[in-house]
């Protein structure tokens, strides 16, 4: 395959890649040679810094049509640079949110910021990846900067067992995840996935093999039952603002691992992938949602309903159908932003002796603090699947595609699921409601970050008023 | 005819110092065999030409990665006959796996259905040919982002060990040279004037 020779020029799609990596040098340097302000300056300039890239990506990096880079290691399409646009939001509001939990609990210092912007910066070599190559570089980009995260706070004992068990399992997947795809090379001869979409059709024993491993290592990264051990731990043990990052932004990139892996790489045969996740869908969504209703933790009950979630972004996979690519796409979107709300409600949601780790802590917040108290009233409704939040319409558009490919039983699966899964959501309201707390004064205090997380709550709303925006946008990406 | 007699000289080396890496008693003598094994592995890469291989098998695994392992060996205080308790109840395991490794091996060299002929070893190349020189190429060019890429994972990796390793305990005893250079004398040593006391 011979290109025409690399310029500046036939960069430009890139750009998203070049000026991330750019800012991460400018952010490193800055915080050693910041001094005493370095507090203020690194957050600060980090935000600045994704601001500018998402801007660069929009006005230069914009792609109309699929355009291969780097000798075709690289594409960047409509989806590519959509999906990095989605990353750089998540990742620079988890970040915001995070802000002043990182300030009282004291966990200082600009490596943090690094680390989330690397972690990005894989997600977007996932988003554009056209090789195996890149699919495994963006990988371990994404999971080391993760696995650092999560033992960020290094006097805490539960954060540092949560990131061995994190490190050991992803470091397990990440083998089988190379077993894989040394097979698939072994028996195509090329890492192009240009290249295996064309000759995945003829296969054999060995083909079969290969792919197992593959789909053993996406439910690994995507959190998927049986391969979900490490979730909870992490989701619970990680401080706060990494439990935050984690289940968000990296649902963005499990999304393009399969898009671009299974669905567009190993896509001339579809059934070779789609029976194993369909016994991963559905185990997920029962183990899921029927976990998490003995939680009594918070953050291992949202752990449990991500759980249920990537069941359900599955089940859109499995239909091996546009309708249902542009409906896992739509639910990602949706639960990525769902996500980031409730988790930044659990961020300022601080009891004056703590934080707020049990679900105990969420009694009486109704009148300990109003506005957080219907902001996760909307954020549950909407996970739960109540209308008229995105929630719904994102259940809803699984479901349909479900029904149009005669997955019928996967479809009640999927309600019976819900129905399930409202149980726990709904009472966590109740608590918040009808249960008195055991303390009635307000604690936290963030006027800018409660006014993004209104903002985002907003979001949530406005798909669920206006779902047809999202749905014409998820059509005109996954086609 | 030449090549043939390096080959099986250092395969026989090679092979023997392999037996002495698990055999030998002491750790030491076990991790130096280990280099004798990178070193003839080496040589016997630069016969099939893979001069580029060769050469990085020696700078970082003799030079970077056994010097670590040796380090280690000799800090820590290993007691050998504590690790070989037991040792003797797992041997079945270790002839099981050592069975299906050989039959494995066999399988491949005499089954060719695999479409590559291992028996045949590697096509002589052309004269000028330069392994590094292609390599070079092949990942300045059309690797060139894959490159990049593994530069950023090494820096994440920095940067993840230097945060999650270096830390300023309180108490800690340190020296700050700056404030050591800095120091003038004035700051050490007060000079105080005092009245000569009257002669009793």
């Amino acid at each position: 395959m011979h290109e025409s020779a690399m310029t500046l020029e036939s960069l430009r799609p890139a750009i998203a890649e070049i000026s991330l990596g750019l800012a991460i040098c400018v952010v490193l340097m800055a915080d050693v040679f910041a001094g005493a302000s370095r507090k203020y300056v690194t957050p600060l300039l980090t935000l600045v810094a994704l601001a500018a890239c998402a801007w660069l990506t929009v006005t230069v990096g914009a792609v109309q049509d699929r355009t291969v880079l780097f000798d075709g290691l690289y594409v960047a399409d409509r989806l590519s640079v959509f999906l990095k646009l989605a990353g750089f939001l998540s990742v620079g509001l988890a970040l915001f949110y995070s802000q002043p939990y990182l300030e009282r609990r004291g966990i200082q210092g600009g490596e943090y910021q690094v680390l989330a912007l690397t972690a990005l910066l894989g997600i977007c070599v996932l988003a554009s990846a056209n090789s195996l190559l890149t699919v495994y570089l963006g990988i371990e980009l994404l999971s080391l900067s993760l696995y650092a995260l999560v033992a960020f706070d290094r006097d805490s004992g539960v954060a540092a067992e949560a990131a061995i068990k994190y490190f050991v399992l992803g470091a397990i997947a990440s083998g089988t995840l190379l077993y894989g795809m040394s097979m698939l090379y072994g028996l195509t001869g090329t890492l192009n996935l240009d290249k295996l979409a064309t000759v995945s059709a003829a296969h054999g024993a060995g083909f079969v093999i290969a792919v197992t491993f593959i789909v053993v290592a996406v439910a690994f990264k995507f959190g998927a039952v049986p391969f979900h051990m490490w979730v909870p731990d992490v989701y619970s043990g990680a401080p706060v603002s990494v439990a935050l990052l984690v289940s968000t932004a990296p649902k963005i990139a499990s999304f393009a691992l399969v898009a671009r892996l299974l669905v567009y790489g190993l896509g001339a045969d579809p059934a070779l992938w789609v029976q194993i996740l369909t016994v991963l869908a559905v185990l997920s969504l029962l183990a899921g949602n029927f976990i998490a209703i003995a939680q009594t933790s918070i953050r291992r009950m949202l752990a449990y309903s991500a759980i249920a979630n990537v069941g359900f972004i599955l089940l859109g996979f499995i239909t091996a159908d546009p309708s249902g690519y542009r409906a896992a796409l739509a639910y990602t979107l949706v639960y990525v932003l769902t996500t980031l709300g409730s988790f930044g409600v659990v961020l300022l949601a601080a009891r004056s002796d703590g934080e707020a780790e049990e679900l105990d802590d969420f009694k009486g917040l109704g009148t300990r603090d109003p506005l957080l108290a219907v902001l996760m009233m909307a954020l549950m409704f909407s996970t739960a699947g109540v209308p008229p939040f995105a929630g719904f319409w994102a259940k809803l558009w699984i479901i349909q595609s479900l029904l149009h490919t005669q997955h019928v039983w996967l479809a009640a699966l999927a309600v019976l699921a819900s129905v399930v899964g409202a149980y726990y959501y709904l009472r966590v309201i109740w608590f918040m409601y009808f249960d008195a707390g055991r303390e009635q004064t307000l604690i936290v205090r963030q006027p800018l970050t409660r006014g993004a997380l209104t903002l985002n709550v907003l979001a949530v709303a406005g798909l669920g008023v206006m779902p047809n925006v999202l749905l014409a946008l998820c059509t005109s990406l996954m086609g | 005819m030449l090549v043939t007699v390096l080959f099986y000289t250092f395969a026989t080396i090679l092979v023997a110092a392999g037996v002495g890496v698990i055999t030998s008693r002491n750790p030491v003598h076990a991790a130096l065999s280990l280099v004798l094994c990178f070193l003839t592995s080496a040589v016997l890469w630069m016969l099939i030409e893979a001069e580029f291989l060769a050469i990085v098998l020696v700078l970082v695994y003799v030079g970077a990665v056994m010097v670590l392992f040796l380090f280690v060996v000799m800090m820590l205080d290993i007691n050998v006959e504590e690790l070989k308790r037991g040792f003797t109840r797992y041997a079945w395991l270790g002839w099981l796996v050592t069975g299906i490794v050989i039959a494995e091996i066999v399988g491949v060299i005499v089954q060719r259905r695999l479409g590559l002929d291992v028996t045949r070893g590697a096509a002589p190349l052309p004269p000028g040919y330069s392994n590094a020189t292609e390599l070079g190429t092949a990942l300045f060019t059309r690797y060139a982002y894959a490159v990049e890429l593994a530069a950023m994972l090494l820096l994440v990796a920095i940067i993840a060990a230097i945060s999650l390793t270096l830390r300023r305990r309180r108490g800690l005893k340190l020296q700050d040279i700056s404030a050591q250079v800095a120091v003038r004398a004035g700051d050490r040593v007060r000079i105080v004037k005092m009245k000569s006391e009257p002669r009793p």
